[in-house]
């Protein structure tokens, strides 16, 4: 029993270790890359554009249901003028950070993760290490940047089309006044909450993207499968410790940040 | 050949590796003469296409001494190496994201520093040399098999290399494709004049299209010579190896002719 959660220990440990030597040595490559401007945008094309829809219709949703729970909680104590300072605070410290990350993992997350998956298993990341070029650099590095400026912006846009969802399901639906909402919004919301939640995004990209790119770039490391199902074993693996680490570095974060 | 350039361009020494307890190579020794095609046979499993892979730096041998160029090829020489050799997988390892044009100008634009037109020259000169630039726009998964391999030719070839490795280049292929695609490396290999390292269990096309042939078993190589030294060889692998392909050989032209096979347990 001991022995056995030695080895997991251990296991965890320098799987840990490995993944951050692999961010790191994609991060390192990226100063040698050739052309890294232009797969740059290609990443920020897949990782934005693509992705642009479900950010847009979960952010609304979001906000229409919180539009939707908060008027009822506040009404109970008369409070219904608070209503944009509950929905705004929400989104901005938390759902909006914490669901665009879902949302961007499950879908180019998975998709990265199932292409270097196919890449490697069709000797494709081999045959870049054989022509003498970084496959870190020019596969993984590209994406990492990309992550780091389009997280942050699709959780901006998360937020904005939260609030707007908040408006209307509280002042269209539900009879609070549009200017007490979108005042409630502007009284309630600091620099820092914005800053929070811009940082939690900008990690939250880093982590995930890297992580999904990790998972698919050893998708050879299978042990319990080969082929097809060695990379469809990687994508899962990628989206379901893409979800956890972003609760978790959620957790982190907001800890330090309401400590301090 | 200038001055200071030996006659051998490869020179491998004691090579081995294993994976975990499983000794795949255990001290393979071999020189392969610049200009020339040396190709490796062997039946599958017998350590091919990993010696291929020590080679290319894609796994790291436990033992042994690699010499190109007459140079020691350690982790500093490794780049020269990459720079002036190219691989030909057994998949062709293109990238099914990018059209044929892109594919060919991909080791240009990541391993060199030339300009964007200089390169596109270069890429479009390689696919008109291996007769598919009317494709250069269309992916990889619209070309047809032959036309793939030649496009994973144009691209380890668009560097200019002095020693080109082929990867098992007739695997999965009928008899006429694979007489295609020995031709097709004969070819150009005396056109570009690149020196070829070819891993193989095709022992009839190798035959036909090697200057000199090598036989891998059990992670050593048992014989080293001429096609016509290995055709007449009375080594007792050699001729295990050669009875038993033309027995395949047999058997498949008697299953084209419709007569039933009696297998040796019968």
């Amino acid at each position: 029993m001991l022995r056995l959660l030695g080895a997991q220990s251990l296991h965890i440990v320098f799987g840990l270790g490995d993944f951050a030597l692999f961010t790191g040595r994609s991060f390192r490559a990226a100063t040698q890359s050739r052309r890294l401007f232009r797969r740059i945008i290609r990443a920020v094309y897949e990782q934005g554009a693509l992705c642009l829809p479900v950010i847009l219709i979960v952010g609304a949703f979001t906000g229409l249901v919180l539009g939707l729970q908060g008027y009822y909680v506040l009404n109970r104590f008369g409070s219904q003028g608070l209503l944009g300072a509950l929905v705004s605070l929400s989104l901005i410290r938390e759902m909006a950070p914490v669901l665009a990350a879902l949302m961007l993992v499950g879908q180019a997350g998975s998709a990265l993760a199932a292409e270097l998956g196919i890449q490697r298993n069709s000797e494709q990341i081999v045959a870049l290490e054989t022509m003498g070029a970084s496959s870190h650099g020019y596969l993984v590095a590209p994406r990492l940047i990309a992550a780091l400026l389009v997280f942050p912006l699709q959780t901006a846009l998360f937020v904005a089309v939260g609030l707007w969802g908040g408006s209307l399901s509280g002042s269209l639906l539900l009879g609070v006044e549009p200017g007490v909402y979108w005042s409630s919004v502007e009284q309630a919301v600091g620099a820092a909450d914005v800053r929070e939640c811009f940082l939690k995004a900008a990690i939250f990209g880093l982590l995930t993207i890297s992580l999904c790119a990790y998972h698919g770039f050893h998708a050879d490391r299978c042990k319990s499968a080969t082929g097809a199902r060695a990379v469809s074993a990687a994508t899962t693996r990628a989206v379901v410790h893409s979800s956890i680490i972003i609760l978790v570095a959620d957790y982190v974060i907001t800890s330090f940040l309401v400590r301090s | 050949m200038s001055a200071g350039q030996t006659d051998l361009l490869l020179e491998v020494e004691g090579l081995r590796k294993s994976f975990g307890d499983h000794v795949v190579l255990a001290g393979v020794g071999l020189a392969v003469r610049r200009g020339s095609v040396c190709t490796v046979l062997g039946p599958s499993g017998a350590g091919k296409s990993v010696f291929l892979k020590c080679l290319g730096g894609v796994e790291q041998p436990d033992a042994g001494t690699i010499r190109f160029d007459g140079r020691l090829l350690n982790a500093a020489a490794r780049a020269d190496f990459q720079r002036r050799s190219s691989f030909l997988f057994q998949s062709n390892a293109l990238f099914d994201s990018l059209t044929a044009l892109e594919n060919v100008a991909l080791p240009l634009e990541q391993t060199t520093g030339l300009p964007d037109h200089e390169i596109r020259e270069r890429s479009l000169e390689a696919l008109r040399q291996l007769e598919i630039e009317n494709f250069r726009d269309r992916y990889p998964s619209q070309l047809s098999g032959g036309m793939q391999k030649r496009l994973a030719l144009a691209r380890a070839i668009v560097t200019r290399p002095e020693l080109v490795f082929f990867d098992e280049p007739t695997a999965g292929l009928d008899p006429l494709r694979r007489n295609a695609v020995f031709a097709m490396i004969a070819k150009y290999q005396r056109q570009f004049g690149f020196t070829a390292l070819v891993v193989t269990h095709d022992v009839v096309e190798a035959l036909i299209a090697s200057d000199r042939v090598a036989l891998l078993d059990r992670g050593r190589i048992c014989f080293e010579g001429t096609p016509a030294e290995f055709s007449a060889s009375t080594n007792s692998v050699v001729r295990g190896f050669r009875d038993s392909a033309e027995a395949l050989g047999s058997s498949l032209a008697a299953i084209r002719r419709g007569e039933s096979i009696q297998s040796d347990d019968a």
